[in-house]
């Protein structure tokens, strides 16, 4: 086994840092406060050739793997934007650039990869519906064949990114349940025009990850083009998943460099701060030890993060190991959140110590993309070999 | 013209110092180390002046253990051409590598040579100086501001009190201050580009130079703790105290 990293993925890595620094936490807490999509921050990572670093060369990217990806993505997030920019990896190069990538055309590629990876296009994922959460089989959004084409219609429910992106991969039901033996026949992906007519968006009031909207998205009789299909009419189930076991090792190196950020405030802080007989109340067992384990945490996370992305860059199955990763990431980010604000007394609730965005952010990752409680029945059945619970 | 920089593999300005338990120096297994900030800045100079068409090849030159080799890649990746190693575990001082560095000179004919004004290990400020007069060259120290023109290097350098403004001849040796530039970092792309751009690996006695040690350090020890400060309640206590418990009048 390998640890070391090789010094391209140092430098890559060092990169990441300088732009995750440059952009850093007063940046974040403004554009958190007026709900502004981190515009110029994406414009540098893609400028660094850091959105592009899973994607192939003849498209601009640099045709490295996954755990290039997930070490830029660690890095960036780390400097000072916490967890949530590495939504916006889940959106371009994931549903954008993954989905394009391993099932898109060649006109497709050429169309969109290059665009993707220099910051011109932005993408979301519909995929989430009312009745359809986390039992994504019953998406019910149905795309009616209409000429050589099809015609949408459906609703979906908290896409992330709708308003800054012009593309949209959505996953519809092209046969009715009731036409297929099971319910994962009959899906289909197409990649969409945000701006097309009939598809209409509404923004949903939340509590965190402030600068990339959430929408309900309403399909009205939407065109589909024959040419907007990813992958294959009615066999899109697999392919989508493959793109949702990426997006998990987004998530997760999301989730580790967030925490690293809320341990370093905390630290930094308590460390400085004194309430009795002029110690600092960092150098108490009882604030350090929490701290400590929640580490301890995300260092495992961590490492099982870059085994799925290691499987994943090999070719070889990585679903166990990316949800086993994303179940303690997220659990750790969120512990090490609510411990920094614990440890930082009043001040871990003010916006000037950053550690409360944090925490609001932290939230999400609990049940999104997947939940603690999906994962759990992913490992029984699958890794315990347990019966099916539900 | 080609232009050469010299850059130095230093523990990285994030990392706290640490000196060593048996006070040979300070602490470097284990620790992250980088491009002196400086030099970074001269390779910067460097590459916005062959973007300008007025230099057509960048040369990196480290000198040092072999891991010096990283710093010359990250030289590559922000955009010099190719790498000079001229690989050594001596511990060098500035005299040594101003020697290594005339030679190379001698060799590769360089019209400008731009360095750091001082590297953040040992801040010793003398190897740029050194250079210039081995080499007989002009030099112009604590650059922030450069432009290149009719063989000649206008220069504002930071001195006590203000600017100096230098017009110099080419070939020269100039060491650049913190307010030249900002460096760019290097983008992913010119990484993978980086790799396979030559680099050179020689020794010193390759080149001729005895670059061990003229100094023998007895001690390094960690600098007192500040204590806190406090007022004093006359011009005469003050200046008494200065003299007396400061002595430094
Ligand atoms: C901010 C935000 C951004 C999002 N972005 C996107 C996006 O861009 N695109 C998209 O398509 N979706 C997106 N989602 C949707 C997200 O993927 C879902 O919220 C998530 O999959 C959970 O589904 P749900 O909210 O419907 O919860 P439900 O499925 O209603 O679950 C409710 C609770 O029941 C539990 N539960 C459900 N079934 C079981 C079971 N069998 N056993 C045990 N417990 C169970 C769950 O774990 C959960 O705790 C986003 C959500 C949020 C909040
Ligand atoms: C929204 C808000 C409203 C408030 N309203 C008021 C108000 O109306 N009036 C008012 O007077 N105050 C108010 N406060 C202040 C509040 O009472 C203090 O924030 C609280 O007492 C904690 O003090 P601190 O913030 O200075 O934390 P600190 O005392 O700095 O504590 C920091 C951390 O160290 C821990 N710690 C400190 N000492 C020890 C120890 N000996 N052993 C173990 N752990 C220790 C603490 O538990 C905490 O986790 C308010 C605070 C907030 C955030």
């Amino acid at each position: 086994m390998e640890f070391a990293l090789s010094t391209e993925q140092e430098m890559m890595v060092e990169t990441a840092r300088r732009i995750g620094e440059q952009f850093g936490l007063d940046y974040w807490r403004d554009h958190d406060e007026r709900k502004a999509f981190p515009r110029e921050m994406w414009q540098a990572i893609c400028d660094a050739g850091l959105c592009g670093v899973a994607l192939a060369e003849e498209h601009g990217g640099s045709g490295l793997g996954m755990i290039e990806l997930a070490l830029a993505v660690e890095e960036l997030c780390a400097g000072g934007a916490g967890a949530t920019l590495a939504q916006i990896f889940m959106l371009n190069p994931i549903f954008g650039g993954v989905a394009i990538s391993k099932f898109g055309t060649e006109a497709m590629k050429r169309d969109l990869l290059p665009g993707l990876v220099s910051g011109k296009i932005n993408f979301c994922m519909a995929l989430t519906e009312p009745d359809s959460g986390s039992n994504a089989l019953e998406v019910r959004s149905f795309a009616r064949a209409d000429g050589n084409g099809w015609r949408l219609n459906g609703r979906k429910i908290w896409i992330t990114g709708v308003p800054d992106a012009q593309k949209m991969l959505v996953i519809a039901r092209t046969k009715k349940v009731e036409e297929v033996e099971r319910k994962t026949q009959g899906m289909t992906l197409f990649m969409v025009d945000v701006g097309r007519e009939g598809l209409t968006h509404q923004a949903i009031a939340k509590l965190g990850t402030n600068t990339l909207s959430s929408s309900n998205v309403f399909f009205d009789d939407v065109r589909v083009e024959p040419d907007e299909v990813v992958g294959t009419v009615d066999g899109g189930w697999p392919q989508l998943l493959e793109v949702l076991n990426t997006e998990r090792i987004m998530t997760v190196a999301g989730c580790v460099g967030a925490a690293r950020l809320a341990s370093r405030l905390a630290v930094e802080y308590t460390s400085e701060r004194k309430v009795f007989r002029g110690a600092p109340v960092g150098s108490y067992q009882g604030l350090q030890f929490p701290l400590a384990q929640c580490h301890a945490e995300t260092q495992s996370a961590r490492l099982m993060n870059l085994k799925a992305a290691w499987l994943h860059d090999q070719g070889l199955p990585y679903g166990s190991e990316a949800n086993t990763a994303k179940l303690i990431a997220a659990q750790a980010l969120s512990k090490t959140t609510e411990r920094a604000m614990q440890s930082m007394g009043g001040m871990g609730y003010a916006k000037e110590m950053h550690v409360e965005r944090l925490w609001r952010d932290a939230r999400l990752f609990r049940f999104a993309p997947i939940s603690e409680e999906m994962i759990l029945n992913f490992i029984a059945q699958h890794d315990l070999g347990m019966p099916r619970s539900y | 013209m080609k232009i050469l920089v010299p850059v130095k593999r230093v523990v990285d300005y994030n990392v706290k110092i640490r000196v060593k338990a048996d006070g040979t120096g300070v602490e470097t297994q284990n620790v992250k180390m980088s491009m002196n900030p400086f030099d970074e800045i001269a390779v910067e100079q460097a590459i916005r002046l062959k973007e300008a068409g007025l230099a057509e090849e960048i040369i990196a030159v480290s000198l040092g253990v072999t891991q010096s080799q990283e710093t010359i890649r990250t030289a590559l990746a922000m955009g010099a051409d190719r790498g000079i190693l001229v690989e050594t575990d001596e511990a060098l001082e500035p005299l040594g590598v101003a020697k290594c560095l005339q030679k190379i000179a001698e060799k590769e004919g360089p019209g400008l040579i731009l360095m750091g004004k001082q590297a953040i290990d040992d801040d010793a400020n003398q190897t740029p100086q050194m250079l210039s007069a081995l080499l007989g060259w002009a030099q112009a120290t604590y650059v922030s501001k450069l432009e290149i023109a009719d063989g000649k290097a206008k220069v504002k350098r930071e001195i006590d009190g203000g600017l100096e403004n230098l017009e110099i001849a080419l070939p020269a040796v100039l060491s650049v201050d913190l307010r030249l530039n900002e460096p760019r970092y290097a983008s992913l792309p010119n990484i993978m580009k980086a790799k396979k751009k030559p680099i050179d690996t020689m020794s010193p006695a390759d080149l001729g130079v005895d670059v061990s040690p003229r100094l023998v350090t007895l001690k390094v020890t960690e600098p007192p703790k500040r204590a806190g400060g406090v007022k004093v309640e006359s011009v005469a206590e003050l200046v008494d105290k200065l003299r007396n418990e400061a002595k430094v009048i």
